[in-house]
């Protein structure tokens, strides 16, 4: 992991300080809450329906275990005792006093966490595969290039005022598991036929009330340019997206009035005048980076007789295994999703005792390191597969063993209106709902690979559009409506859900998720996921389904 | 009080203001004028021929570029910031810079606080018209709240790993 050392330290105290100061002026009436508000979301403070909600960046969701247990201390002692983990791998905490906000940052600096640019209109929080340094499909460690990009936008003079948020997300994997394609900018490393690792950048993606695929504007950047290649981006970005309409300044809108490919060419043209020898990284520095990122695992047997003995004797930990338990690159080890979906609770939410048993478990059997996913989960990268069993007893023990990731009940939900002063519905009782009509883990198993998001408004925080279902909270004359989408995808066959039809009254959504599952299991051929057998039928089956009987 | 305020050197310091900012309608008075870019494509030439310093009034949704060949013979670009918000200007400052060299002053004009000093005079700003009436001493305390950056701007302020060798090499 990328470790801070004294100068990394001190900017971020002086952060610190800064925000401190600025408070004091609100506080003192300097600054009215207008001129207030610019300043402490960029530094992640907002004030929500119930009170001031934080948001603490996790830069691609990586973790050690002193922060983990540092949020926990956080959480129980200016919180209410959880946090929530967020689709951007980030912690939002929603009962923080603002005279508190000064102790919270020094308790975050004090293990290298802060809450800069996780608002605004800014470089947010990079994200990156949950998996790298772990996986043997990648190509190369997306960190490495995660934390450059992450340092390089970092309180950058020029893009600090953007028209609106920008997101960047760094995969390396065939499998995307960072919506690459939902993302302002997506990166994906790839070698070329010569063997030369490079990037495709991909633009304009993003959901919210438009969404948008992102599309490719250069097939294979040269790694080492990547910075210079952002400015450029950025800088077209600056000068020319939208600032007449918020719902209009991301650069989804830009791109899609330019057309990808004038984007692209726009992009290339000021590339062309930026002086890369300025902003690019020396292979010192990248060296340097990369170094943090280096692991040793030690020589084990592919197959461990304890483990097949334990799964063969507890069929509980089998179903784990078949779930949650993922192929690691070095032998013997294994990567380990944690579900935070556990049927009943809010998707994504953590105790603080819950985020101290994981980071004990990361402590002693996954080399101190722990992810989040943006689909609202928790990994721990490097299990020995000798460990699985005394892992799963461990989190079993915590309420942390669901084994349903990826299936029916694995729902990325936004806040909703339970917390959100932008909601038109709640989305958690929604979640919880469906959760508890499949809570059936076989059936669930039998479902297979079924992503369920929600959003609680048109702005798509719970990613509704690229949900195989989504679920989309509507007003309508007061009462909360769902409207459903079908087909979606965040992954590398990224797509746009189809609007299924009228929207549903609360209390039939979870029915209706029954009756789509219900077409699915009587239409599917040989290994067809829903969304492949979706993708062959069409909407007209599950249309049926669900609006024959208002004909 | 003068309204502006100038970096000197590592000085900031309140000034007066030499020039007359003037409305595209109104008659240019005698002096030194800042004038609007359309006035300064239509007007320019005749106002350079009374022998005065000229300054260019560049609006957020205008670009620099359209200045390029201009610029030697300018003594301020004013950049404009609608609201405190709006970003453009300070792509526009960097581009003066870097890419077309301007040696001139480049002000901020419009929505400016002293929160986003350190962002103005990374970009290349040396001029200032704040609006929420802060101090020369609040800018200059501003522009000393960091003492590192992660990224090489229009200034000559080099990044943290520059420094973390040369820390590293003593």
């Amino acid at each position: 992991m990328y470790r801070y050392d004294t100068l990394d330290k001190e900017f971020l105290a002086d952060r610190s300080a800064e925000f401190r100061h600025q408070v004091a002026r609100r506080l003192a009436g300097e600054l009215t809450e207008d001129q207030f508000k610019p300043l402490r979301l960029k530094n992640g403070l907002y004030l929500q329906l119930h009170a001031y909600m934080l948001r603490i960046a996790i830069p691609y969701g990586t973790l050690d275990v002193r922060q983990l247990r540092q949020l926990a201390h956080i959480a129980r002692t200016y919180d209410k005792g959880y946090g929530h983990f967020t689709t951007r791998t980030n912690l939002q905490l929603h009962w923080i006093k603002l005279r508190d906000m000064p102790a919270i940052l020094d308790a975050l600096a004090e293990v290298d966490l802060h809450a800069m640019q996780t608002s605004g209109d800014c470089v947010r929080n990079v994200t990156a595969d949950p998996r790298a340094g772990a996986t043997a499909e990648e190509v190369d460690d997306p960190r490495v290039w995660a934390e450059v990009i992450r340092q390089f936008t970092t309180l950058h003079p020029e893009f600090s005022y953007l028209p609106r948020k920008f997101k960047i997300a760094v995969t390396a994997s065939p499998h995307d598991r960072t919506a690459a394609k939902t993302h302002d900018v997506g990166l994906a490393l790839k070698r070329g036929r010569d063997g030369v690792l490079g990037f495709e950048v991909m633009v304009g993606g993003g959901l919210g009330r438009t969404p948008y695929i992102g599309q490719t504007i250069r097939e294979h950047l040269p790694v080492d340019r990547v910075l210079s290649y952002l400015q450029a981006i950025l800088r077209v970005y600056n000068r020319y997206g939208r600032r007449d309409n918020k719902n209009k300044a991301r650069i989804k809108i830009l791109v899609a009035q330019m057309g990808a490919e004038a984007f692209g060419r726009e992009v290339e043209a000021e590339w062309a005048l930026i002086d890369g020898a300025k902003v690019d990284l020396p292979d010192t520095e990248l060296a340097r980076v990369r170094a943090f990122f280096a692991a040793s695992f030690e020589a084990l047997p592919a197959v461990s007789a304890a483990f097949e003995a334990a799964r063969a004797a507890d069929p509980a930990l089998a179903r784990f295994a078949r779930n949650n338990v993922h192929p690691h690159k070095a032998p013997g080890y294994a990567i380990v999703d944690v579900s935070l979906k556990t049927v009943g609770e809010t998707p994504g939410d953590c105790s603080a005792e819950q985020m101290e048993t994981i980071a004990d478990l990361a402590e002693r059997y996954s080399m101190g390191e722990v992810r989040v996913t943006h689909e609202q989960n928790l990994v721990l990268p490097h299990v020995k597969l000798d460990d699985l069993a005394a892992v799963h007893a461990g989190l079993k023990a915590a309420g942390l063993a669901s084994a349903n990731i990826n299936l029916v009940s694995d729902i990325i939900a936004c806040p909703g209106l339970d917390y959100c002063a932008l909601a038109n519905a709640r989305a958690i009782p929604i979640a919880q709902d469906i959760a508890r009509r499949f809570a059936d883990p076989d059936f669930a198993e039998r479902i297979g690979e079924l992503k369920i998001k929600i959003s609680g408004c048109i702005n798509a925080c719970g990613h509704h559009h690229v949900g195989h279902i989504g679920i989309l909270g509507v007003d309508k004359k007061g009462e909360e409506f769902y409207q459903l989408t079908l087909g979606g995808s965040g992954a590398e066959d990224a797509e746009v859900g189809k609007i299924l039809g009228p929207a549903l009254p609360a209390e039939r959504v979870a029915g209706a998720i029954d009756d789509l599952v219900a077409v699915y299991l009587r239409e599917r051929r040989d290994g067809e996921r829903f969304l492949d057998t979706y993708r062959r039928t069409g909407l007209q089956p599950f249309k049926e389904a669900i609006y024959a009987e208002a004909h | 009080m003068p309204k502006l305020i100038r970096l000197i050197g590592d000085e900031f310091v309140a000034a007066d203001d030499r020039f007359t900012t003037v409305a595209d309608d109104a008659p240019a008075p005698k002096g030194d004028v800042i004038i609007s870019l359309t006035r300064f494509q239509a007007d320019g030439e005749a106002l350079f021929a009374d022998g005065r310093d000229i300054g260019v009034r560049v609006e957020a949704g205008e670009s620099v570029d359209a200045l390029a060949y201009d610029l030697p013979r300018l003594s301020v670009v004013a950049l404009v910031f609608p609201t405190f918000r709006d970003g453009r200007a300070y792509s526009s400052a960097a581009l003066l810079r870097e890419r077309y060299g301007f040696k001139g002053e480049v002000r901020a004009v419009g929505d400016v606080w002293r929160e986003q000093a350190r962002f103005m005079l990374r970009c290349g700003f040396d001029a200032f018209e704040p609006n929420d009436g802060s101090t020369p001493e609040a800018w200059a305390q501003a522009s000393r709240d960091f003492r590192y950056v992660y990224q090489r701007a229009a200034d000559a302020l080099e990044p943290i790993y520059v420094e973390r060798e040369a820390n590293h090499g003593l």
